[in-house]
């Protein structure tokens, strides 16, 4: 066998080797997203039920909260980045960090100081990389976030919006992260989780026109709300887990179809050329023989005559 | 008598138990509350403790639960937990080796929802 076919036949197998892992890869990914969604809808009656909750008590009483109400002159605020540990997931981190960059800028340009809080390996690596300052960093759950993960999450951020800002406390609590809209698309969004703005929240449960009952609340209002706004940051963060996770997974899903389809179209072409430079090593065998053979003929007829 | 009850009993990450009832019984901060039929609407914030759920075909499912809340309007009843277990989901050796240990650690926490399980439980 010829230097160049060796070569070749060297390229495809390696070519078909790493064509099998991406499509197990990828095969992984599209079981993934199906128990990612479905935990993301096994979370949701828990997130409507608390922010009906939320609505009623926000509504049904005349409390004043510190989640609920907007400080006059905001100046620091806490953003929470949600990417995974592993990359493999096409424009996955870079599409959420690129958000959050955004609203990092935004809030600074309104004259806000920015805490940025991360989930993931790779979107603290991104930030290190760049020497940022990262307020606090989790990792090691984002393919398969439990409760319990989420209330390590948001544990410093409800610590932080308690304090007073003066004392390195924080006025407002934003979130980045992937939303899954469908197996296509997911798109990374931001919004805000504190203060709470009432007409948003009845906007996602579908209350807005419902007239809700006026509540009896044991032991009292301030304690009910007390209690139900770090369970509904708990809960929110949460479903944005399941969500950034069952994202993640649809994206390496795509990744590595793509990465199958362009290892198989890699695979023919070398075949084709491989095959070519077979047909030209016997092509070059053939007419050597031939002129070999012709030139001993030729010799032999010079020495009969 | 007014139609009963619709519980539904909803943890974080799942829905635990839903049908009809004709009372439940939870422990709230400020004392054991019963809720039947017509109620006032009610929101209350929970303790862990057992809750007892007596459903219209006469039977009875009693639940741990660690905190949360529990709210009612319409005849409408849900109960939020971070964590709520089936009585008939509490395996009672593991729980009461976890009871153990938590004793020997001296974790209050852990001791206590160990404690609520086994009375939840024992109360099936």
């Amino acid at each position: 066998m010829g230097a160049q076919l060796r070569v070749y036949k060297r390229r495809i197998r390696s070519v078909t080797a790493t064509k099998k892992i991406t499509k197990a890869m990828e095969m992984i990914a599209a079981s993934r997203v199906v128990k990612a969604q479905r935990k993301v809808a096994a979370s949701t009656p828990y997130a409507r039920e608390l922010t009906r909750a939320v609505t009623a008590v926000g509504t049904g009483s005349n409390t004043k909260h510190p989640l609920t109400t907007e400080a006059e002159n905001p100046t620091r605020a806490a953003v929470l980045l949600l990417t995974s540990d592993r990359g493999l997931a096409g424009a996955f981190n870079s599409n959420a960090i690129k958000a959050a960059e955004q609203l990092t800028e935004r809030l600074e340009r309104e004259g806000r100081q920015v805490d940025t809080y991360i989930v993931g390996r790779r979107g603290l690596a991104h930030y290190n990389f760049r020497e940022r300052k990262v307020a606090e960093s989790f990792a090691g759950f984002t393919d398969e976030p439990t409760y319990a993960d989420a209330k390590k999450v948001a544990a410093p951020l409800i610590e932080a919006i308690e304090k007073d800002t003066a004392e390195g406390g924080v006025d407002e609590l934003h979130i980045v992260y992937t939303e899954f809209v469908s197996m296509m698309t997911q798109t990374a969004v931001d919004s805000r989780l504190l203060p709470l703005s009432l007409d948003e929240v009845a906007d996602e449960s579908g209350t807005k026109d419902e007239i809700l009952p006026l509540y009896d609340f044991e032991p009292s209002a301030e304690d009910v709300l007390d209690a139900l706004l770090p369970r509904y940051v708990e809960s929110r963060i949460y479903n944005a887990l399941l969500q950034s996770a069952a994202s993640k997974h649809a994206a390496t899903r795509r990744a590595m179809k793509s990465a199958t389809d362009n290892a198989g179209e890699l695979i023919n072409t070398l075949s084709r050329l491989a095959n070519a430079a077979r047909q030209a090593e016997i092509t070059q065998e053939i007419s050597e023989i031939v002129g070999g053979a012709s030139a001993l003929a030729d010799a032999n007829a010079g020495s009969d005559n | 008598m007014a139609a009963d009850l619709h519980v539904a009993l909803v943890a974080a990450d799942r829905e635990v138990w839903s049908g009809e009832a004709t009372l439940v019984v939870a422990r709230t901060t400020s004392g054991d509350i019963g809720v039947m039929p017509g109620h006032q609407p009610l929101l209350g914030v929970l303790e862990s403790g057992p809750v007892t759920i007596r459903t219209s075909d006469g039977g009875t499912v009693v639940a741990a639960v660690h905190g949360g809340f529990i709210s009612f309007a319409d005849n409408k009843l849900s109960l939020l937990a971070e964590t709520a277990e089936l009585a008939d989901e509490i395996d009672v050796h593991r729980v009461e080796r976890e009871l153990e240990r938590a004793k020997a650690e001296g974790d209050a926490h852990a001791e206590r929802r160990a404690d609520v399980r086994l009375r939840a439980a024992a109360g099936r």
